[in-house]
């Protein structure tokens, strides 16, 4: 099949080029089309490999078209714009592109038929990411910026080396379904499941995500992570491993998520949470699981951008956004607190709301095969969700105890992306049936069953109960400024450890051997010096002898000659001679 | 100046609040003995499991964070030592 269309990564790709030298209304309008132009040429798209070019001997095939591609493709379009609304009032160019270029990316990896475009807009999404982190211009983003981009290059080599030893088997770089069994699918697999911050690969989320500007984050939030879900529902679905991974990442991170200060670290150990829920989907492997992590991650994208704009919004407009800091805010941002408490309904799977017909599909597909503990592990991770995101984020940056701090709304442009974001939250919890449509397997799944519903209500209220008991008693969690270590504490001390280590151990048997060859290298020329001189003296004086000179004449000569050849300033004749000479006996030597 | 919401400074607000709030538990524990909990395993047919359970698992989650502050936790600055 072919089309005239531009592929969609390309239009993000070359339409970034353009945003330096574009000013106003006109950059504004143009970077708000870009997202509608890739949409609907999405929109205009049948089914089928499309997008096929020819290179060495291969064929790249840059828009693979099925359901599954291009429901991701969908919600990564729409992501792009809200990202780039909500970053309209941005002056700086180097986050617009680098976002747009990010987004682009991520399209390109999504339809990707072949490992060798994947694994090009893989490492273009690790870059262009990099710079949205260290867009602030910190000292600590660049910091967390440089480990961001060590990780993730370090990701990048296992996956090319998985992918050159796919090919060299299969003799193919096209694919598709792989599953867990020889070395390069394992080596895959970890370079796709390092970039969905699986536990324990997962410590440069937390690290760097909180580390963007209030809006860059907002990109950061949606791409890298849940690529790595789309990629790991075509190649490893139904992987076992991916079970334990899941379970680990739904209930480890909402211990951090509990104890964390800063709430965009909050919301990045529940970014983490979320994608625990899909790969549990996907390690489930039935139909109904992966609809559910499909599903999932579509609602998801959403509802976690918009808790990353409200919390974005409070930081652009207060410059804080750490719990001990600020509280009550309500007051004055009464618009940014409600589309915060609607993406905090959304992600805790309250009824009439996004994530309540996304991840039930999950639990009850984990329900329908029986995996008890699975089963029991979400549930209460879907309590932990609703404390750390669903109360936890709105109540101590809007509610709580007063800061003081009077900030008003964020920026038109700002509010509207939330606007939007929200709406979709409650349109997708309410009118789920098209969302149902687009899901890669047939859907026969109810959400609303007054079953289901009485329970998941009684689930999140009774937790909500448990809250208000503990907060009225005192004995909830305090809020204290503090550093909680994770998994990154291995590269970030151990790392600055083995760096001393190697530097005390390596660089000191450097400087030795320096320090030796120095004074060899001065002791041998000295020596060479020396002998010379004794050589010459000897030669010349014993000749000198012979001639008649003696007394005064012969001293002059002795201290002329001793200079001369300790301070290499005979003519040059005769260091050429002896030069020519010293050739010549080699050559008659070697002869 | 533009105006400032105030409504949770009145304490009778709050107190409604959190009436309102309790009396929505009552009816949902109500509520389940109207509809049949159809479930995949046999502890979700036990009357309140979602209740208890809920409460249960938030108690357990703060508690449990409690104890793994006193391992993890560090000053700001930690890194940069």
């Amino acid at each position: 099949m072919t089309n005239n269309m531009l592929p969609p990564v390309l239009v993000f790709i070359l339409g970034a080029v353009l945003i330096p030298f574009l000013k106003g209304k006109v950059k504004a309008g143009y970077m708000l089309a870009l997202p509608v132009v890739v949409f609907i040429t999405l929109l205009n798209l049948s089914l089928g490999n499309t997008w096929i070019f020819e290179f060495w001997g291969y064929e790249l095939i840059m828009g693979r078209i099925d359901k599954l591609s291009l429901i991701f493709a969908y919600v990564f379009t729409i992501m792009a714009f809200l990202g780039i609304l909500f970053a309209l009032h941005v002056k700086d160019n180097l986050q617009h592109v680098s976002g747009l270029v990010y987004a682009g990316s991520t399209l390109g990896v999504v339809l990707a038929g072949d490992f060798l475009s994947l694994y090009i807009f893989w490492e273009i999404m690790a870059v262009s990411s990099t710079f949205l982190i260290i867009a602030s211009r910190t000292k600590e983003s660049r910091e967390a910026g440089f480990r961001y981009i060590l990780v993730h290059l370090i990701g990048g080599l296992f996956l090319l080396a998985g992918i050159v030893l796919y090919i060299q088997k299969t003799n193919t770089i096209a694919f598709d379904y792989i599953g867990l069994g020889g070395i390069e699918s394992y080596l895959i697999f970890i370079g796709i499941a390092l970039n969905a911050a699986a536990v324990p690969l997962h410590a440069w989320l937390p690290d760097a995500y909180p580390m963007g500007t209030p809006t860059s984050t907002v990109f950061l939030s949606a791409f890298t992570t849940k690529s790595a879900v789309y990629l790991l529902i075509r190649t490893f679905p139904g992987a076992d491993i991916l079970l334990v991974i899941g379970a680990l990442m739904v209930s480890l991170p909402i211990f951090y998520a509990v104890l964390e200060n800063d709430i965009r670290r909050v919301l990045s150990y529940s970014l983490m949470n979320q994608v625990g829920f899909m790969l549990v989907g996907i390690g489930i492997g039935t139909e109904l699981a992966l609809n559910g992590a499909v599903a999932h991650a579509f609602c998801h994208i959403i509802y976690k951008a918009l808790l990353f704009m409200a919390a974005g919004s409070v930081l652009q407009m207060t410059g804080k956004i750490k719990c001990t800091e600020i509280g009550g805010l309500y007051k004055t941002m009464p618009l940014t607190c409600l589309f915060c408490m609607i993406g905090a309904a959304s992600i805790s799977a309250f009824p009439l709301f996004s994530g309540f017909v996304s991840k039930s599909m999950i639990i009850s597909a984990s329900g329908k095969e029986q995996i008890f503990i699975i089963w029991l592990v979400l549930q209460f991770a879907s309590t932990g969700v609703v404390d750390h995101a669903g109360i936890k984020v709105p109540f101590f940056t809007f509610f709580g105890h007063d800061s003081g701090i009077r900030a008003k709304e964020p920026p038109l442009n700002m509010l509207l992306a939330m606007g939007i974001a929200a709406f979709l939250c409650i349109g997708l919890g309410v009118f789920y049936k098209p969302l149902y449509n687009l899901l890669p397997f047939a859907v026969h799944y109810e959400p609303y069953t007054g079953a289901h519903v009485i329970g998941q209500l009684q689930l999140l209220m009774f937790g909500a109960l448990a809250f208000t008991l503990l907060i009225l008693s005192g004995y909830y969690v305090p809020e204290v400024r503090s550093k909680n270590i994770d998994a990154d504490w291995t590269y970030r001390k151990f790392g600055s450890m083995a760096y001393k280590i190697l530097d005390n151990g390596l660089n000191l048997l450097n400087r030795v051997s320096e320090g030796f060859l120095i004074e060899f290298v001065k002791g041998v020329t000295s020596c060479f010096k020396n002998a010379a001189t004794g050589i010459s003296l000897f030669v010349f004086v014993n000749f000198w002898l012979l001639i008649g000179y003696r007394d005064k004449r012969l001293e002059i000569k002795k201290q002329q000659l001793y200079n001369d050849v300790l301070h290499g300033i005979l003519p040059i004749g005769i260091s050429a001679g002896v030069a020519v000479s010293f050739i010549f006996l080699m050559y008659v030597w070697v002869k | 100046m533009k105006k400032e919401l105030t409504i949770f400074d009145n304490p009778k607000n709050v107190k409604r609040l959190q009436t309102g709030f309790f009396l929505a538990l009552i009816v949902l524990l109500i509520a389940e003995s109207f509809v049949e909990m159809h479930g995949y395993f046999s502890v979700e047919h036990f009357y309140g499991f979602y209740a208890v359970y809920g409460f249960i698992s938030y108690v357990l989650l703060i508690f449990l964070a409690k104890l793994l502050r006193k391992i993890i936790m560090r000053k700001e600055d930690y890194y940069d030592q």
